[in-house]
This record gives C-alpha cells, structure tokens and sequence, in this order.
C-alpha cells in the first residue's frame, strides 16, 4: 500500500505520515495521525506523557511496525528498507541507553562502526563531537561517572556520529537541570541552523516555543492541533493571561463571581485564569468586583494555555 | 514547567496591591515565558563554533549496504570492545582456573584415584581422563556469564541493544554479533586451558587439540538456548542464580566430569545424555586419548551439540527481533 506513495513522493517533505495508527492489543497507543515535514524543519510533538509521541518516534525511526497507515522517511517506508531509513537518522531515545561498560569516546566510536564508518574517520569525529558535548575532558572516563546532563549530551553527540539528515529528539531534556537544558538547546540550535531536520518530542511548552518551527500538539494519540508556537498561540488563547489564587478551597467559588472578565477563565485546583486582550484592564475588573484573590500575575499566554484549551488539561499532571 | 506550580515566596502572600505582585513574582514565576523575549537560550555558552569540517566518508546508502553485508561483525566488534575493558580480569581467570582445577584433581584427587591401565578409565591416568571435561566444563560455564548477564543488560538493565538497534543493524544482527563475540572470548581462554593440560601432560594424543572445539560447540549448544531463554526474561526475579545452581552445577557433577556416567544409577544417568557438557567430555575423550565407544555415538555426541546450538540461535534470533521491534 505505501510503495505507490513513497515511489511518487517528491523528496519535498523528509518525512510524510498518514494515517498513522499503532495499537498495542486493544490499546491504541497512536489514533490516524497525518502530518509531513519538509527538509530543514524543527517539527515537535507537544503532548503529556502516553501521549502516543514515544511510539511514533519509534516509528519514524524504522524500529516499531505500524498497525495501518502510511509513513516515508526519505521517500522510502521505514518497515520495507530498515536499514536505508535509519542510516539517514540521528536518534536520542527517551532513556539514555549509552554502554555505560565502555569509556565515553568508545561510545562514539562503536556506534559510528555501525554505519561502515572508517576509523580514519572516526577518531577526529569523535574528538570533535566530544567537544561540541563539552566533553573532552571526560573522553577517557567511564560513563557511569557522568552526570545526567552529560550522559543526555553524549547520547546526543552519539547520534550526530553519521552527520545525520534528519535527527530524532525524544524528550531530549527531561530530568535535566535548567543550566543542562540551555546548554542542549544552544547545541540543537546550531544543528538546525546548520539544515539539520529536527523532529523533537517534549512536554516543555518552553522547548517546544524554544526549538519548533511547527508543532502538533497531541493528546491520547490523536493530533488536537498544528501551526507553528506563535499561530496556536494566537488562535486558540488570549494574548495576555491573568492568574489569581484565592487558595484552594475558595478556587471553584470564586470562578462564579468571575464571570464576564476577560474571554475565558479556566478553574484549576490551585488557580484561576483568566484570558484576556488585556491582563491589567481584568485585573482591574477583579478589584472592582471586590475580589482580592492572595496572589495574582498576569503573563503572556503559551502553549500550556493552548494545551489546556484543547484537552482541559495540563501538560504536566 | 515546575516552577510555576511552586507557591509563590513570602513576599507577595498577603499583598492586595496587584501591581507589586506581579513585579515580585513575575520574574520568579515566569523564567519560561521569560526568554520567549530573550532570544536564543544559552548564548552564554557561544564560545564553540559549530561548524564540522569532516565530511561522511560515503552517504548512508552505502552506510546500508555495509550495515546489511557487515552488522553482525560490528556488534561484535562492539561486544569484543566491551570485553576488552575486563580482558585483564579474564586472563587470570582462564589461567588460574586450569591451574586450580588441575592442581586439585591431577594431584589431589588422583593420588586417591590411582588408575593407571583402569578399564574404568579407558586405560589412562585420572587426570587425562578428566582433562578433556575440566576443558568442556571451563569452556560451559564461561558462556554460561556471557550468554546471561549482557542479554538481560541489553534489554534491560541498560538496554545497550536499542541504541544498536536505532542504527542500520537489524535485530538478527545484534543477536549474531553477540555470539559472534561470545564465540572468540570462549575460543581464547579454552585455548589456554587446553595449553595448560598440556603442561600438565594430560592431553593424551596427537588429535587432543580438537577438545578446544569441541568445548567452545559444547559451550554454544548450552549458551545459545539459555540466551533465547534470557531473552525473554521481563523481569529478574533469580532466575540466573537458579540457571547456576539447579542446571550449571548438576550439569557439571553428573555428566561423567569426575567419574563414568556409567557409575552413576541408571535413574540418573538421563543427567548426562541430555547434558551438552557429558556429549562434549565423552567427545573430548574420543578425540584426546582413543577412547572406545561405538562410532555411531560419537556422530550422536556431534550432531547433538550442533542442533541444540544452531536451535538455540535461530530462537534467540526470533525473539530479539521480536522484542526489539514491538
């Protein structure tokens, strides 16, 4: 069914999904997604855990098998042509799954000898991806002595050993502390910068807003919308968001009295928000209702606003 | 983002005015929205130019190619690699387990055991009769570690088969790098064992050298049907002490190791035909010193080997692909 699509596919988009379904037994893990990425792009999939993004990670790189549907990466159907696929891929798996019984340098030797790569080849690569994972002084150490970030930036610096066309980031800063996740940005920054396809899962609405050109956003394995951070912004929130605590036993009443301020209020166990154009003028209209909720703020909308519009839940339970 | 679930600090609780609020928790709240308007994150850490000067040597059609033509050797490379991180560790075992044994049992036990022209013993001294089954023994349980520990590693504990798997290499091809590696790092100390019965003059004729063969099959007939069986372990809950205590250990006492199977009652002697390792010793002592059995049981000791070994790889093969590929 899917060689007639990946023969007569023009090489415009990278990788082109339709249909895409994965069910585990009764299960349906990833529900007919559709979407195509065009060469260059930082596509992300934005969705809470079990969203279905892991599974179809997997199977844009060629190692899970799909229930229906179509998908080509290059033009070429992952399942027919494994190997062709994944040598054109770059892949951080979800868990690090480095060989923590090899030194840090062997990890990137070993993994490049499985592409054919040569070792006139290998060692200077390897001296140069130990220094863009700031790493250098760790070549020799075992992996078990690093840090999480480090490992993160290892497995990282692993899958760029091919120069791959496209590279696979499955929650690439999960478990990360602030200063690891600015440092790993930066790094996939310059990839994309450099033509790199990035295909990025995450359930940080800021890495999403950091690094995606186009994002969909899914949930229970379905897509629930598409378009690039700033359009989803503005299509389905406010510009502006007014966030009151009135502390959590007074939350849900309050919310009543609310009513009319702004476009929308959300009533979250520990808050309420509310959307609006404008987040003083609302604020204003609290006061004069006589409300005086313990705190306020008033930011900017994101993603995590777009989530909860969608599904009426946050990304981050 | 974590931070915002966090309760505000202390300056802003209580406050009624909403302007000092939002000046004082702000900034502490929204860190994320907060380099939305500051560019880039991390240009603090602009000191490394990004921009590679080696090119791929070949495109990743030919990455494909090689992988297809090439895989099970470079996850052998990588398992030889691994190995290479204890090699030292492992020398002095495969010397000083040969010596252990052969020390203890050559001139401790066959003091006791003086057999010289026994029928028993084919007519041999004990420690060249044992000789053929310390190799075959030495040889079983070292793949016996090495067909467990990095399997349940690879799919669990560290899960060092998916990164592989990731790449151009099939399932089918981790599993074959796997023995391949295996294979040498049996072949090598099994090598040295048989160098060591040789200074022990316990080698017997001039064919002995094959034992070292037929050990490392013995090891495989015995190693690859445990690596399938592994392979499907979810969850460890002792099943690899269980392997070494209740198959390994009787294994090793009740397939004529020490003495004839024939010595054992017939209700136990099942031990030994279905045993690799009695296949491999009675094999061994064909090949070492002449000893007599009927020619169609040699062929049996053979064949027997091989079907377990080569069953028990297109098993292990089977399941690795489908684990990895689920």
């Amino acid at each position: 069914m899917s060689q007639n699509v990946s023969l007569n596919a023009p090489h415009k988009f990278v990788i082109s999904a339709h249909n895409l379904t994965k069910k585990y037994g009764d299960f349906t893990a990833v529900d007919d997604i559709s979407f195509d990425v065009p060469a260059g792009e930082s596509f992300g999939l934005l969705g809470p855990n079990g969203a279905g993004k892991s599974t179809t990670m997997r199977m844009i790189g060629g190692v899970s098998q799909r229930t229906s549907g179509t998908l080509t990466i290059m033009g070429l159907d992952p399942e027919q042509n494994g190997p062709q696929v994944r040598a054109h891929l770059g892949v951080v798996p979800q868990q690090d799954n480095l060989d923590e019984e090899l030194r840090v340098r062997d990890n990137l030797i070993v993994y490049g000898r499985y592409f054919g790569l040569p070792m006139s080849y290998l060692n200077p690569k390897a001296d140069e991806l130990l220094a863009f994972a700031q790493l250098t002084e760790k070549a020799k150490s075992k992996v078990d002595d690093l840090s999480g970030g480090m490992k993160r930036r290892l497995t990282i610096a692993r899958s760029l050993v091919n120069d791959p066309t496209i590279l696979l980031l499955d929650e690439p800063t999960t478990g990360l502390d602030p200063q690891a996740r600015h440092i790993l940005w930066d790094r996939l920054f310059r990839l994309k910068e450099a033509g790199t396809t990035l295909i990025l899962t995450t359930h940080y609405m800021d890495e999403a807003e950091q690094l995606c050109d186009r994002l969909v956003v899914v949930d229970k394995g379905r897509i629930m919308a598409e378009g690039s951070p700033a359009a989803l912004i503005r299509q389905y929130s406010t510009r502006e968001v007014l966030e009151l605590r009135f502390g959590s036993a007074r939350n849900t009443t309050v919310a009543a009295e609310l009513q009319g301020i702004g476009e929308r209020t959300e009533t979250l166990p520990d808050r309420v928000l509310i959307y609006a154009h404008d987040g003083e003028a609302a604020m204003d209209s609290v006061s004069q209702r006589g409300l005086h909720p313990i705190t306020s703020l008033i930011r900017r909308s994101s993603l995590e606003d777009v989530f909860l519009r969608l599904t009426g839940r946050s990304l981050i339970d | 983002m974590t931070s915002k679930e966090t309760p505000t600090g202390g300056g802003s609780v209580g406050s009624a005015s909403p302007g000092a609020e939002q000046d004082g928790g702000g900034s502490v709240e929204h860190a994320g929205v907060e380099h939305l308007g500051a560019g880039h994150a991390g240009t603090e850490h602009a000191e490394f130019q990004w921009h590679s000067s080696l090119k791929v040597p070949h495109p990743p059609e030919v990455s494909a190619v090689r992988a297809r033509r090439y895989g099970s050797w470079y996850f052998a490379e990588h398992t030889l690699r691994v190995m290479r991180g204890y090699a030292l560790s492992l020398l002095m075992y495969s010397v000083g387990q040969p010596l252990a044994y052969l020390f203890a049992m050559g001139v401790g036990l066959a003091s006791l055991v003086n057999t010289n022209g026994s029928a028993q013993f084919g007519g041999v001294g004990y420690l060249t009769f044992l000789a053929p089954a310390l190799v075959a023994s030495g040889a079983l349980m070292s793949a016996t570690g090495e067909f467990m520990f990095p399997i349940m590693s690879g799919f669990k504990w560290r899960r060092t088969f998916y990164g592989p798997h990731a790449s151009p290499l099939e399932p089918g091809q981790i599993a074959n790098g796997h023995i391949i590696g295996v294979t040498l790092r049996i072949l090598a100390p099994t090598a040295i064992y048989f160098g060591i019965v040789l200074l022990f003059g316990a080698a017997g004729g001039p064919w002995a050298w094959l034992t070292i063969f037929t050990a490392t099959l013995c090891a495989l007939s015995f190693g690859l049907p445990l690596m399938a069986y592994v392979a499907t372990i979810q969850t460890d809950a002792g099943q690899f002490a269980i392997v070494q205590r209740f198959i390994v250990t009787p294994l090793f006492l009740f397939s004529g190791t020490f003495f004839p199977l024939t010595a054992l009652p017939l209700f136990l002697q099942w031990i030994g035909w279905l045993s690799p390792l009695w296949h491999a010793t009675e094999l061994g002592r064909v090949l070492s010193y002449g000893y007599a059995e009927p020619a169609w049981l040699t062929v049996v000791h053979v064949l027997y080997m091989l079907a377990a070994a080569v069953a028990g790889w297109l098993l292990s093969r089977r399941i690795f692909v489908r684990r990895l590929g689920k």
